[in-house]
């Protein structure tokens, strides 16, 4: 005991904090990598002016959009203005907090007993991370209305219908490793996929379900708004789309929710098709993380790859894909491994 | 710690339903809808049922708020109540008659409850098994297979019905 | 702070049934109506809840899972209805659709 406060307390307060501020971390990471990947891939150098290679780049857009100017519409409604990008930011933090990072981990002998290393393990962690993915649709929804403007409401429109759309086959493609697992939590689900076959294919649910991940990689790239799913709000279509209105902070809190979304996605997919913190060679014990983070950022790159490389659908095209295509393949992906489980009597 | 919880709830839940029904802007009613909904699964919680208030949120508030979000969007929906009709609450006709239903019905209920002799709540966490979602997924395809069956029918009817129904007439 | 009972939790789904049933009196916004049927159907949910874990059953949770399913299908052909409704008249007002004439 420490001051009166138990070390566990402690500790998970800490985690708290530590994933709070890796998250923003990332964004500004990520904020770093697209514009250096997206100038490689284009054949061009990146930012390399601000601090050495670049690095200092993130930065310097922060500090230009806190120091920008804060504009409102005329009509646009206060309260529901400026809720949107805080509900949008809160919920792509929220989704986070239920994901493991790690494995059980005394922190060098610190506490007595092993914890799990999550900001908080919940039994039905899969259902919450969907949940709260399915409220980050206000944000963009409330964008779109209060800025009392005809593309914001438009972009914000199409953005919300998309989403809702994407999210079916999201939540199919993960109720097909819920079926393997047997378990809820992705805790338990990670722990289903140490060990090898063979003495060297690793144990990961991305080889027993492979359309499974496509899918859901798929549907997480069309959640968060991304290329080549990210009509309602690139620039030549629609100005920006449910965020045109928006300056400054506000602005800087949906570029935020963006990319701690993709952060969420590829966090989830690690967890539940790439094995999560098991690797190749075994690290110490404390820093299991490291193979979390390295996969992670895989998926990232992956994703910053994709918006550089491909052109996008127009919007109708992605109505389409998502309802006609993507939905009836999760569906027979699902029934397929039903089939597959009950038949091997896993 | 279970206490505080569960009065904070309850009045983050009164509170925004009380609002809901008072809101003159029917955009401000659904938001609030959402809160409600939100303090409501935290009950949930508190009662060991996660996979209620999981599905709550999903549903409810990922779902069918949506859906009312865009008929508020998309129609306009004016903020005032009454097209020419006296704003009076209590006035004479049918609003006073619906307050004076609404206060016997309330007082009605909470005579009826408080005569119940209290009963506390077994507590049933760190110690007896809470039900897991595998239990509630056995009952459910064991002894409610045809209320889900039917429920999926139901469902189906309904997409065609909001479908056909809100479609423009094409002459 | 006395412990939460049995009790607490029906008294608090009693209040939330009759907030919803007052709004559906009072109110003259069709949305809004809707709305306060929603507020009702989430009373009755609770209740469910609060005495499910009173006896250590999950037929409550099982109940409330087609509670809000039905509630889910029929939010969707009430307001498919509203819309239709509003396409005829402009006005979400319960009094303005007094003729049984279309």
């Amino acid at each position: 005991m420490i001051f009166g406060i138990s070390r566990e307390l402690i500790v998970h307060l800490v985690i708290i904090v530590v994933v709070f501020f890796a998250l923003q971390i990332t964004a500004a990471v990520l904020v770093y990598m697209e514009r250096k990947v997206a100038g490689l891939i284009q054949e061009r150098y990146g930012p390399y002016l601000v601090g050495p290679k670049g690095l200092m780049q993130p930065l310097a857009d922060i500090l230009k959009l806190i120091m920008k100017e804060e504009l409102r519409p005329k009509g646009a409604d206060v309260i529901l203005f400026y809720a949107a990008p805080v509900l949008s930011a809160t919920a792509a933090f929220a989704a986070f907090a239920v994901i493991p990072f790690g494995a059980d981990t005394t922190f060098f002998g610190f506490l007595d007993h092993p914890i799990h290393l999550a900001a908080a393990d919940v039994n039905v962690g899969l259902l919450v991370i969907f949940a709260i993915s399915s409220m980050g649709v206000y944000g963009v929804v409330l964008a779109g209305w209060a800025s009392n403007s005809k593309y914001s409401l438009l972009g914000g429109l199409r953005s919300s219908a998309q989403m809702i759309s994407y999210e079916l086959a999201y939540g199919l493609s993960f109720a097909a490793v819920i079926m393997l697992a047997g378990s809820l939590s992705l805790r338990g689900i990670v722990d289903q996929q140490s060990g090898y076959w063979f003495g060297f294919i690793p144990h990961w649910y991305l080889f027993l379900q492979p359309i499974g991940f496509l899918i859901f990689l798929t549907a997480g790239v069309a959640e968060t708004n991304r290329a080549p799913f990210d009509f309602p709000e690139a620039e030549q279509e629609l100005v920006a789309g449910y965020h045109t209105e928006y300056s400054s902070m506000s602005f800087a809190l949906f570029f935020l929710a963006e990319y701690v979304n993709m952060a969420t996605v590829s966090a989830v997919a690690t967890d539940l098709f790439l094995g999560g913190w098991h690797g190749p060679f075994p690290l110490p014990d404390g820093f299991e993380w490291i193979w979390f983070l390295v996969k992670v950022f895989a998926i990232l790159f992956f994703y910053i790859w994709m918006r550089w490389t491909l052109p996008r659908y127009r919007y109708d095209q992605l109505m389409e894909f998502g309802w006609k295509w993507l939905l009836p393949a999760a569906v027979v992906n699902l029934l397929v491994t039903a089939g597959v489980v009950i038949y091997m009597g896993w | 710690m279970d206490a505080i919880t569960f009065w904070i709830l309850a009045a983050i839940l009164v509170v925004s339903s009380v609002l809901v029904v008072g809101q003159r802007n029917p955009m401000y009613s659904v938001f609030l809808l959402i809160v409600s909904f939100a303090a409501l699964a935290g009950l949930y919680i508190q009662l060991d049922a996660s996979f209620a208030a999981m599905i709550q949120i999903i549903v409810y508030v990922g779902a069918i708020m949506v859906l009312f979000l865009f008929v508020v969007m998309l129609l306009n929906v004016p903020t005032d109540d009454a097209g020419g009709e006296p704003r009076r609450m209590f006035g004479a006709g049918p609003r006073r008659i619906g307050a004076v239903l609404s206060a016997v019905f309330a007082i009605e209920l909470a005579l009826a409850l408080v005569r119940v002799v209290s009963t506390p709540l077994p507590s049933s966490d760190r110690g007896a098994p809470v039900a897991t979602v595998y239990d509630i997924g056995v009952k459910l395809f064991r002894d409610y297979a045809f209320a889900f069956e039917a429920t999926s029918v139901l469902i189906l009817v309904a997409m065609v019905g909001a479908i056909v129904l809100a479609r423009k007439e094409a002459r | 702070m006395p412990e939460p009972t049995l009790n607490s939790y029906l008294l608090l789904s009693a209040v939330l049934f009759s907030i919803g049933t007052a709004g559906v009196f009072l109110r003259r916004n069709l949305i809004t109506i809707l709305l306060s049927v929603e507020v009702m159907l989430n009373a009755v949910n609770l209740t469910f809840i609060a005495v499910d874990r009173y006896r250590g059953t999950v037929d409550g949770q099982i109940i409330v899972f087609f509670v809000i399913t039905v509630a889910a299908a029929e939010a969707a052909v009430g307001l498919a209805i509203l819309i239709a409704l509003f396409r005829h008249k402009e006005s979400l007002n319960p009094d303005a659709f007094t003729s049984l004439k279309w």
